[in-house]
């Protein structure tokens, strides 16, 4: 009797000498990642750090001409003044707000006819095959030289400048959605048919769902796209708006305004980055969790 | 059941008769390519029929004649006396590959069966849930299929593809992809399924032991250009019951000696025409 008590008693201390052991093992691997997690930031800060202080100290001291390439602390002031004094053209906030209407409505525009054309395109094999050597063609054409076009045609208002964005926009949504298209699983558009789906109901369940995962990923490109339609734009004529403080920034042999433009337009596409990641979030949110870290570049 | 014959006695309805079926394709290159020739095969109404073959012979292509996705070359099918002519109603079809929706969720992924035979969302969406507890997975409603395990993503399309209650149910490599234990599990489940339902089932596999275990009849086909080489009836007492434990009968295994007899020649000179093709 005694022998099978001290049997349980060792049982019982192994148990317990195994606790231990689990709550040391996640303490330890707790402390392992918080400390990779502090390299990490230690390691930003520091490549930010060498960058900007390099750059500063490099003008500084001589060894680039800060005449040509501007200077930190020269852009903070820029920065400052921009956002404290009038730029000439109405206030920072108005200028930014036209180059973002322009760079919206352009995204919106491009983004939606990308979508319907590329969905007409993919879905219908005899309009693609007559067409695609013509949407190679266009596509062949640099377009920002459409900005000039633009401008002759439709003045220096906000519309040509959202036109050439939308111009630039439609052509990677369109891409990617007819991509999107012509991927879709032969099986489960043939799943869906035997159910009794229409054409309309085969596009619905299938080809739409399965066509916004390329859908959506183009669209970070194609932000960035509409935004440099915009500034283009506005550099080549314009009444307001951030590409046109950049060209006269430029005009007057100011680098330092054109890289606190620059920051300033940076700051705003992060926020709209951040958004389309949101709603690319909702949208996809049966895709398993693999592939976000692509993404965010 | 939404067929179109004047008052369809549900069992004529369910009786698949492959006449003569012919299907020629263009290759790439535009030259012709005969997938099956001159295939005969009657499927008596709830019935279990398997079909085995080597590699490449055109079970699916048959398959897809019959659902009335592709269209024959020369030769026909005839589905409860008609001959397809577009989409078969009446007709399921559970796929090798996973042909769930990934982008809905089990509930969205077997609701759309019957939404698309027009039933009321609310009536619709109560027979899901019938269904998937049926198959053993209620409280899964809301997940995704990727959330799934194999074995579980099995069951949702068994459950989508029977929901409607269909009198013909084509398989294609069904469990082709279920590791050995999943698999005889969800043979045991199908075959519950069907002796409650019996629709009329064309079944492809690979698996001897899969087609001798489920079937009335397992027709074997020639390699490519596949034809229906000999038809065996399984004699074996039903209900089978567990799939596991038949293999081991003496009948059974007769049977599946039978059936390798004939399907030996037919997979070793497809193996020589794909190798002589490298």
């Amino acid at each position: 009797m005694s022998g099978s008590g001290v049997t349980v008693e060792l049982i019982n201390g192994l148990a317990d000498l195994n606790q231990v052991t689990e709550a040391a093992l996640q303490a330890s691997a707790r402390r392992t990642r918080s400390r990779r997690r502090a390299l990490v930031w230690l390691g930003r800060v520091a490549v930010i750090v060498i960058v900007i202080g390099g750059w500063q100290w490099f003008t500084e001291v001589g060894w680039v001409d800060k005449f040509f390439f501007g200077q930190p602390t020269g852009i903070w002031q820029s920065l400052v003044t921009l956002f404290t004094q009038d730029t000439g053209f109405g206030t920072i906030w108005e200028n930014l707000w036209v180059t973002i209407q322009e760079a919206l409505y352009g995204f919106l525009g491009g983004t939606l006819a990308g979508i319907l054309f590329g969905l007409l395109l993919g879905m219908n094999g005899y309009l693609a095959d007559v067409l695609s050597p013509y949407i190679k063609i266009v596509n062949s054409i640099p377009r920002i030289i459409l900005a000039s076009i633009f401008m002759v045609a439709f003045g220096l208002g906000i519309f040509p400048k959202a036109l050439l964005a939308g111009v630039l926009v439609f052509f990677v949504v369109f891409f990617n959605a007819f991509q999107g298209v012509r991927e879709v699983d032969r099986n489960l558009v043939a799943n869906v048919r035997v159910l009794g789906a229409s054409p309309l109901g085969v596009a619905r369940h299938v080809t739409v769902p399965s066509a916004m995962t390329w859908i959506i990923a183009s669209m970070h490109t194609a932000f960035g796209f509409a935004i440099i339609g915009a500034l283009v734009s506005e550099v080549i004529g314009a009444q307001h708006g951030i590409g046109l403080i950049i060209s006269h920034a430029q005009g007057s042999f100011d680098p330092d305004t054109v890289f606190a433009c620059m920051v300033i337009v940076a700051a705003f596409t992060l926020l709209a980055e951040y958004l389309i990641g949101l709603l690319e979030r909702a949208v996809l949110k049966w895709r398993p969790p693999v592939r976000s870290e692509a993404a965010g570049i | 059941m939404g067929d179109a014959s004047p008052n369809p006695t549900g069992d004529r309805a369910a009786r698949i008769e492959i006449v003569g079926l012919t299907k020629r394709f263009l290759t790439p290159k535009g030259d012709p390519f005969t997938a099956i020739r001159d295939v005969s095969l009657t499927v008596e109404p709830g019935q279990f029929c398997a079909v085995v073959g080597p590699t490449g012979c055109g079970k699916s292509t048959t398959l897809a004649q019959v659902s009335g996705l592709e269209r024959p070359s020369a030769g026909g099918v005839r589905v409860g006396g008609q001959l397809v002519d577009g989409i078969t109603k009446g007709v399921s079809y559970m796929f090798q590959a996973d042909s769930l929706f990934p982008w809905k969720t089990v509930l969205d992924n077997v609701v759309l069966g019957p939404t698309l035979l027009g039933t009321p969302k609310k009536q619709a969406i109560a027979l899901a849930r019938d269904w998937l507890r049926r198959v053993g997975l209620a409280g899964f409603e809301d997940r995704y299929p990727h959330q799934l395990s194999g074995g579980m993503r099995k069951r949702v399309a068994m459950a989508a593809a029977l929901i409607n209650r269909p009198r013909i149910l084509l398989m294609d490599e069904p469990f082709g992809a279920l590791d050995v234990q999943t698999k005889a599990i969800m043979q045991t489940e199908l075959l519950g399924l069907w002796e409650e339902l019996r629709p009329s089932v064309l079944f492809i596999t690979h698996d001897l032991d899969e087609a001798v275990a489920l079937s009335d009849r397992v027709a074997v086909m020639t390699s490519s250009p596949g034809t229906v080489k000999n038809v065996f009836d399984i004699d074996l007492p039903r209900p089978r019951g567990d799939v596991q434990q038949i293999r081991h009968e003496q009948r059974f295994l007769e049977l599946q000696g039978q059936i390798w007899e004939s399907l030996r020649d037919e997979v070793n000179r497809a193996y020589a025409m794909t190798a002589a093709a490298a």
